[in-house]
């Protein structure tokens, strides 16, 4: 099963540039993909619009060669780079993770997260804390493709190198298919089997 | 990248200097009964001008609080012990306010910090006249940020945008001390190096910086001494080489498994996490995750000492071992 962008372009409005222009970029199950480009390029843009939170103008996202599903959950998990940004500041963390199913123990335990937290709200966790708990929305979801959008530059070493044991394990068990995008070469080095530039995923501009 | 040696003022009084410093959250336990949460206990640090001090250590270890001390922006719910001093002053409420924008400036973690109904440009140029300054134009460009950022509001950002924004935003008030709380997440090696670039230039014009950061290989090429933080205390102060040297050269065991969990050097953590605020053991904070704890580390907290140019808090940190 593959997950594809076919020459898709976006902006964000009529009058503003193109972020992404005809890209094609594709990653197949179970494979883990790096992507780098420098900040301020599309690659975000690039993962919100491969999880289906934007739609391309042109072009289209593809999800074993049909369209992402418009209700429901998504099989195409993104965990964002802002977590503070990406759970809702008025509901306990309990919340968060019991909107994507059920609540597995396991899990919340191989990802550091203690069972005092689940009784807070969102400002009163630093944003490693929430990130594990943004992790584990994802995972819990069944999802089949993940796309971690500089999922760990906001943990320390340790914590970074646990969650992505995780992240990594539940991958090989589940099949998952990974984008993973960071700044870090060396963290893209040890993690995917390929690394692709933004730049060489755009066909010639007309 | 160069250090240079020289210090400004009286080299024995440091810019800053934090004694002994406990921050404490009230919270509700249950709807009546009030309880005070010890967040950061018996903080001790120098920082002189010139230098750079990286703090790096566990996330929500309480680093980013100790910005908001600093600087004097704690939550309602918080309240700080010990003694805080700026160039010899002791920082209370009214001279924080006074040297907050002017001499000492925040680069905050968050990019949430940025007003979402001003743009970029006029953010950074602040009250600053005329607009737009020539200042901020240059400082956007060495930045590498795009000509047309200064007309984008922050949704228009990608997170390295927003971030160097933030930065521009610090280095513009021109401050004796920069609090740089994680400021280059989002941002491109390059950019990173252009930022950093910006602040170890800062330092070696007689000012300082405090960096608080995750990414160690930074600290290690742009930091003087990196202080490492775990259950809101410094476990270590270690000059920053001592990070690029390895194992061997670091004090505390968990600066030495930091180094480890590195993607370059193994990736391999330790088990376990971080204890708790609410729950800290009775000795030293590291004691249930250390693999050389004895009965004596869960009895007693050690305390800080020096050792091999820089100081630990650990019973059993010893002499660099003979090759």
């Amino acid at each position: 099963m593959w997950l594809e962008a076919k020459n898709i372009s976006f902006r964000y409005g009529r009058n503003q540039p193109w972020i992404v222009r005809h890209l094609d970029f594709r990653v197949e199950q179970g494979a883990c993909v790096g992507l780098s480009a420098p900040s301020g390029t599309g690659k975000s843009t690039l993962a919100m619009l491969l999880a289906g939170y934007l739609t391309p103008e042109e072009g289209e996202i593809l999800l074993d060669k049909k369209p992402l599903p418009r209700k429901g959950f998504c099989p195409v998990q993104l965990i964002y780079q802002h977590p503070e940004q990406a759970v809702n500041p008025r509901w306990r963390m309990h919340r968060v993770l019991e909107e994507s199913g059920l609540i597995s123990e396991e899990l919340l335990a191989a990802l550091g997260i203690e069972q005092a937290w689940l009784e807070r709200f969102p400002r009163e966790l630093s944003g490693g804390e929430l990130q594990r708990f943004c992790v584990a929305r994802a995972l819990m979801s069944n999802a089949l493709f993940l796309i971690c959008d500089e999922m760990s530059t906001m943990l320390d070493v340790i914590t970074q190198a646990q969650i992505w044991n995780v992240v990594c394990g539940e991958a090989a068990k589940r099949n998952m298919g990974m984008v993973v995008i960071t700044h870090n070469h060396h963290l893209a080095n040890r993690l995917c089997s390929s690394v692709y530039d933004l730049k060489d995923c755009c066909s010639a501009r007309p | 990248m160069e250090k240079k040696e020289y210090r400004r003022g009286d080299p024995n009084v440091p810019l800053l200097a934090v004694n002994g410093l406990s921050v404490s959250f009230q919270m509700y336990d249950n709807t009546f009964e009030q309880r005070a949460l010890q967040v950061i206990s018996e903080l001790h640090l120098q920082v002189h001008a010139g230098e750079i001090v990286a703090i790096a250590g566990a996330s929500g270890s309480g680093k980013s609080l100790l910005a908001a001390a600093i600087l004097g922006i704690l939550p309602d719910n918080a309240t700080a012990a010990g003694e805080l001093r700026y160039k010899g002053q002791l920082l209370v409420p009214k001279l924080q306010k006074q040297l907050s924008g002017t001499e000492i400036a925040l680069v905050p973690q968050s990019v949430d910090f940025l007003d979402p109904l001003m743009r970029a440009g006029a953010q950074a140029d602040g009250h600053r006249k005329p607009r737009p300054t020539k200042e901020r134009r240059r400082l956007f460009q060495r930045l590498d940020l795009p000509k047309d950022t200064e007309k984008c509001y922050p949704y228009q950002l990608s997170g390295g945008m927003a971030r160097r924004v933030l930065v521009s935003t610090a280095l513009l008030a021109d401050a004796q001390l920069i609090i740089a709380d994680e400021p280059t997440p989002g941002m491109s090696l390059e950019q990173a190096l252009a930022a950093l670039k910006m602040f170890r230039q800062m330092a070696d014009d007689g000012r300082a910086v405090v960096l608080i950061t995750h990414d160690i290989d930074l600290a290690v090429s742009f930091a003087d001494r990196i202080a490492v933080f775990y259950a809101g205390t410094i476990v270590e102060i270690a000059n920053a080489q001592d990070f690029g040297e390895g194992p061997d050269a670091l004090r505390h065991p968990y600066s030495k498994a930091l180094w480890r969990a590195l993607p370059q050097n193994g990736f391999e953590p330790i088990a376990g996490s971080q204890p708790y605020a609410g729950r800290l053991p009775k000795g030293c904070l590291f004691a249930p995750r250390c693999s050389r704890s004895t009965p004596q580390c869960a009895q007693k907290a050690p305390s800080m000492r020096a050792l091999r140019g820089g100081e630990v808090r650990c019973f059993y940190a010893h002499g660099r071992p003979k090759e």
